[in-house]
Order: C-alpha cells, then sequence, then structure tokens
C-alpha cells in the first residue's frame, strides 16, 4: 500500500465509486491482475463476470483492502482501500465462500457488527433475519450456504454501506437459495440506493440485477460499460465467407467463426452497420460475454493462468 | 473491538480460570498444611536438636504435588503460547474469517492490537496468578532447600519469571501464526523454539546476567575429595581435588577452584609431586569418589595430601550471593518481556504487509 492517497476522481462530474489507474497484482511469479484501469459509476449494479482464475477475486481484495497492489492506483469512494475506520465503514464486502466464525451464532454475529460499526443498523439486522427465518441462537457452522450468504450479506448491508461488494456471493448456492439471494439484492438497491460490484463467472446470475457490466479474462479487463450501451454498440454478423479484415473501420472485430461458406462475426460497432452482404442480429448478455471470453482465450493460448482465484 | 476479542477469548478464558481455581482450592488446602508443618518442626527443630528428620519430613512432603506443581508452573507458559497464540491469528486465516473481520470498520492495526493485547494480557495473568499460588505454596520448602537460585527449574517457576516466559510464548505463537498462517504447524514451532529459547537462556545468558563473586576458603583436609578423569587417549588421568564448597546460604555456586596466591589453579603435575602415593593406590581413574566411598588407607594418604597442598593453595568459590536473587528474577522478566515487545512488533508489521 505505497501510494499516496491523492483522489484521483477528482475534476470529474459524475463521482467514481472505484477508480483504477494501470492497477497490477502479481502473486510470486504469476499475474493475477494486470493493467487494470477502471471507472465505475456510482449508483450502479456492477457485473464482474469472468472465468475462474481471471482475477475476480483479487480485483475485490484490492477494493476492499485485503491486498495492496503490486504497482497502479486504486481508489474507492475516493479514498486508499481500508484507509481508515470511516472509509472500510462505507464500503460492505461479503467475501466469497461467505466466511463466518463457525462456533459463534447468528446472534453474536449481529453483535460483533454492532461493536464493529458505528453505522449499524440494528433494526435492519434483526428485521432481515427475522424475514429469512434464521435462529438466532444458531452456531453458523449448522447453517447451509445460502444461509450463511444471507447473514454476511445482512452484516455487509447493516453497516450501511454507499458501496456493497460481493465475492461470487451465489456460486455455492442451489437455484432457489440463488434467486431468494439475488432477489433480496435487487430490494436493497432499491431500498438504500447503494452501489453494487457482484462477481460472478455465470451471466445468468447477473442479468437479473446488473446494470453494468465488467469482463474480466486472463487478468485483463476486456469490455466495461452500461449493459444497455453494451447491448446496443454490439452484434453479430453472419454473411458468406470473407476476411474479417475487410470489415469498415467503424466498426472492431470481437470474435470470428467461419465455416466452408459462412462467416460469423461477433463485432463492437460505433454506428450503424452499412453493409447489405451483411445480416446483422443483435447480441444477448450472454453472448457477447462469451465473444469476449472467446477473444481472450485465444489471444492468451498457451499461456492462460492457473484455473484459480485465490492467492 | 475489545468486546469481540472477548467474545472470542471467553471460552479459553473460562477453562483458564475454572483451572485457577480449581489449583488455588488444592493449593489452600495442601499449602496452609505445609506451613503449619513447618511453623511446628522446622522452626523449632533447633532446640529439639532433630533438624534433619524435621527437614527430611518436611521435603518428603506432598512429594507428587511438589514434583507436578514445578512442571505445571514450567510448562503452562509454553501451553499458553501453543493453545492461545498460535490459534489466534492462524486460526482466522486458516478458516478465512480474517476476510470477514477486516471488512468491518476497524483497521487492521486496531484488530491486531486488541487480539495480541487482551489474550497477551490474559496469559501473562494466567501465568502469574499460578506462579504466585505455587510460590506461596513452596515458600516453606524453598526456605529448607535453599535454591531458588541455583537450581535452574526451581528459579524459573517461582515469582514473576513465569510472567515473562508467559508473554514470550504468547506472543511467540501468535507471530509463528501469522507468518506460518497453519494453525498446527504453528502449534508445532512454537513449542520447539519455545523450549529452545528458555534452555538457551537458562543455560547461557543467565548466568552471565552479571559478574558472579569469588569468596577464597583453606581447604579442609577432612572435606575435600579427589577425583581423575582418564582419557584412553593420554593414558595418564587429569587428577584433581575436589574441595567442599564453603556455605553460602541460598547462593548459587558455579565452580570451585583450587588455586595458589597468584591466583595459579593447581595443576595435575603438582598435585603428583607433592602427593605421589596418590591414586596409586587408590580408586581407579575415571570417577569422582566422596569422601565415604574411599577405602581407609586412601584417607589417610588424601588428608596428609591436603594438609600439603594446603600450605600453598587455598579453594575459591565462583558464585552468585543469594541476595541476587530478585535482580535475577527482574532481569530474565524484563528481557522475556522486551524479546516479547520485539516479537509483537514483527507479528504487526506481518500481518499489516505481508499477510494477503
Amino acid at each position: 500500500m505505497s501510494n499516496n492517497s491523492t483522489d484521483i476522481s477528482a475534476g470529474r462530474l459524475a463521482p467514481a465509486v472505484i477508480e483504477a489507474r494501470g492497477l497490477a497484482k502479481r502473486y510470486k511469479r504469476r499475474w493475477a491482475l494486470s493493467d487494470c484501469t477502471l471507472a465505475i459509476p456510482e449508483g450502479k449494479v456492477v457485473g464482474l463476470v469472468g472465468p475462474n482464475g481471471a482475477g475476480k477475486t483479487t480485483l475485490l481484495h484490492l477494493a476492499v483492502g485485503l491486498l495492496a497492489p503490486t504497482s497502479g492506483h486504486i481508489a474507492v469512494l475516493g479514498q486508499r482501500p481500508a484507509s481508515g475506520p470511516a472509509q472500510l465503514g462505507r464500503v460492505g464486502f461479503v467475501a466469497q465462500d461467505t466466511p463466518t466464525y463457525a462456533t459463534l451464532s447468528v446472534a453474536d454475529h449481529l453483535r460483533l457488527g454492532a461493536w464493529l460499526n458505528p453505522r449499524w443498523d440494528r433494526d435492519l439486522a434483526e428485521r432481515r433475519i427475522v424475514q429469512l427465518g434464521l435462529d438466532l441462537g444458531q452456531q453458523t457452522r449448522s447453517l447451509s450456504g445460502g444461509q450463511r450468504a444471507q447473514l454476511t450479506l445482512t452484516m455487509a448491508i447493516a453497516k450501511r454501506p454507499d458501496l456493497l461488494l460481493l465475492d461470487e456471493p451465489v456460486a455455492s448456492l442451489d437455484p432457489l437459495a440463488r434467486r431468494e439471494f439475488l432477489d433480496g439484492l435487487t430490494k436493497i438497491v432499491a431500498d438504500h440506493g447503494v452501489s453494487v460490484v457482484l462477481s460472478s463467472h455465470l451471466v445468468a446470475d447477473l442479468e437479473r440485477v446488473c446494470d453494468y457490466l465488467i469482463v474480466l479474462v486472463a487478468s485483463r479487463v476486456q469490455v466495461a460499460g452500461e449493459i444497455k450501451a453494451l447491448l446496443a454498440s454490439h452484434c453479430r454478423l453472419t454473411g458468406p465467407r470473407r476476411d474479417p479484415k475487410s470489415l469498415p473501420a467503424n466498426v472492431q472485430l470481437i470474435e470470428a467463426s467461419h465455416t466452408d461458406r459462412q462467416t460469423t462475426l461477433v463485432v463492437r460497432a460505433d454506428g450503424a452497420v452499412h453493409d447489405s452482404a451483411w445480416t446483422v442480429e443483435s447480441l444477448s448478455l450472454e453472448d457477447l460475454v462469451l465473444a469476449y471470453m472467446g477473444r481472450a482465450a485465444s489471444t492468451e493460448l498457451g499461456h492462460r493462468p492457473a484455473s484459480q482465484d485465490q492467492p | 473491538m475489545i468486546r469481540f476479542t472477548w467474545r472470542q477469548f471467553r471460552g479459553q478464558a473460562t477453562v483458564a480460570g475454572i483451572g485457577l481455581a480449581v489449583v488455588a482450592i488444592v493449593l489452600a488446602i495442601t499449602g496452609s498444611h505445609l506451613a503449619h508443618l513447618y511453623d511446628t518442626t522446622v522452626a523449632t527443630c533447633a532446640t529439639h536438636g532433630d533438624c534433619d528428620a524435621a527437614t527430611g519430613n518436611l521435603l518428603g512432603a506432598d512429594k507428587f504435588l511438589q514434583t507436578a506443581l514445578n512442571v505445571l508452573v514450567l510448562v503452562l507458559p509454553g501451553l499458553l503460547g501453543v493453545f492461545w497464540g498460535a490459534p489466534l491469528i492462524a486460526g482466522e486465516l486458516e478458516a478465512g474469517t480474517f476476510r470477514l473481520a477486516w471488512a468491518q470498520s476497524v483497521t487492521r492495526t486496531r484488530w491486531i492490537t486488541c487480539k495480541l493485547g487482551l489474550v497477551g494480557l490474559a496469559s501473562m495473568v494466567v501465568s502469574g496468578l499460578f506462579s504466585l499460588m505455587v510460590t506461596w505454596w513452596f515458600s516453606p520448602i524453598d526456605l529448607v532447600q535453599a535454591n531458588r537460585l541455583s537450581s535452574s527449574i526451581v528459579f524459573g517457576a517461582r515469582d514473576i519469571v513465569p510472567i515473562g516466559y508467559a508473554a514470550f510464548a504468547f506472543v511467540l505463537g501468535a507471530s509463528a501464526g501469522a507468518i506460518i498462517r497453519r494453525t498446527l504447524p504453528a502449534m508445532a514451532t512454537t513449542l520447539v523454539s519455545f523450549v529452545v529459547a528458555r534452555i538457551v537462556f537458562t543455560t547461557l545468558i543467565r548466568p552471565r546476567l552479571i559478574a558472579p563473586l569469588h569468596r577464597g576458603f583453606a581447604l579442609d583436609p577432612n572435606a575435600t575429595g579427589f577425583g581423575s578423569s582418564g582419557s584412553p587417549l593420554s593414558g595418564a588421568g587429569h587428577a584433581a581435588l575436589q574441595p567442599n564448597p564453603p556455605d553460602i546460604p541460598n547462593g548459587w555456586i558455579y565452580s570451585t577452584d583450587i588455586i595458589d596466591k597468584a591466583g595459579r589453579p593447581l595443576t595435575s603435575q603438582v598435585l603428583k609431586s607433592d602427593c605421589p602415593l596418590l591414586g596409586t593406590s587408590g580408586p581407579p581413574a575415571g570417577g569422582t569418589h566422596s569422601r565415604s566411598e574411599v577405602p581407609n588407607g586412601v584417607q589417610h594418604v588424601l588428608h596428609d595430601c591436603v594438609v600439603k597442598v594446603g600450605t600453598t593453595y587455598h579453594g575459591v568459590a565462583t558464585y552468585q550471593p543469594g541476595s541476587r536473587y530478585w535482580y535475577f528474577q527482574w532481569s530474565e522478566t524484563a528481557i522475556f518481556l522486551g524479546a516479547a515487545i520485539v516479537l509483537a512488533g514483527l507479528c504487526f508489521w506481518w500481518v499489516r504487509r505481508r499477510v494477503t
């Protein structure tokens, strides 16, 4: 944590909740995150998507100050992550696998939250626990994965953060618990107007709740932006087989696939594609993400990082 | 953060509290019996002239408890380091709960300060109280044995040094846990390094804490033994007289030597020329013999020899006087506390900079 906490979001109109410049993290010899430059605007629900080992956890851990960057800068809510109790108090974090103290009860965890967070909203926490039907006296070792996830989410929102960071919160949940969790999250966003960054390796999870997307593959940010804008600017072109290099200047190729007679391209187009040879189709979010993942996989072929998401 | 640390530590604290209470009850009952025994027998034995029997009786009382208590005070700091220190941080790292704890509105520095401070203080209190009780319990026995300073086991199991040991062992455990990040290996490392630290300090550092005193004494022909150590290589043994050390109450005698007025030690060549008969008809080389084991004829030879040697040579004892007991207690406690503080600094730095 060698960077001085200069306010790198100063001078902007829409303040960024997370602003990263050239952010990188290396574990021994492996780069878990490289050259990450990002500005996530306030008030969004951001989906951070990528395959396992892409660097999602690393990015989130850098954002909550669990990790210090190897190089580059990151500011969260205008300050260095974990720079002090006030900064920590404004960021809620639910870690991967939602760790809790196995021998402490649900009530103990709420007490813990009240003791350690000056802005703790006791009513909110207790109301949510009652709504979820959790037994206050139960030790967390006997909770299901979904219940533990809900408990840690409750702890994260009862501290009344301005930014909520969730690391694969639904990865270990069954489909029903997954839907309940995401619905609960949507409600929290509606009620409290909190900014959220949520990581997942499944696009379907994110589509329900997110309005902003970051695709992270092989330790690099592939694309980031509003989901609406991304869907509007990307499309699939299908036509007779031809060289993708012959595309117009305002079209950027993301992924190409060919059969004997036909070429299918996923492109980013700043404006309409005027070429009658192509059939233009809109993309689903999943297709868009897969196209970026495919591109990253082909450029990084042979030296993809180990499929590990943790230090 | 203090309340949270206490909530996590409550179970262990309760176990320690119950343990101390049980020990207190047992020691209160048996200890007052010992004190009574001392007051009625040893304290008045001089008038009855049966002091040997009285002290023997006192030292033989509660023999099992004596051993058990000395061993317990000896190992308690190590146990605190292993069971309270090592899992303190390693447990959180292993279970991943540090990611929950560090996501609260509490900085890492405060987290580690509270943990080390509260549990470390508790370790010192537990070890200190236990040592206090044991010191009181042993007070009649220690009065008779007068070995509080000279016995390394007794010294380390009385008064305040166990507090220093506990602080050191605890922080050692916590640091090992932070660095190794796994509870069981951290426990093993703590145990081994604590035992090594104690042995090194006891054998190498404690005797050098302050320069010993020397006291000269005349050789007593009736209280000087003879010993020789042979080596198969040199053939001829190294022969030496072994004077009985002078009586230094509560003192710690490092060694007794025989020197002349110029301070030169008695060599075996001088001894051989002064006492040519010594060792020839006597015991075989390779052993040390107290006077009682030596046959009568040899005793005469030895007696004459010591008288002859005593005209130019005298004994000198190198020792620490009993009055330095508290100097040693405070020094050793301070050194272990200082080492604990240095280790705590390492632990802070490691948790803030190196963990994750």
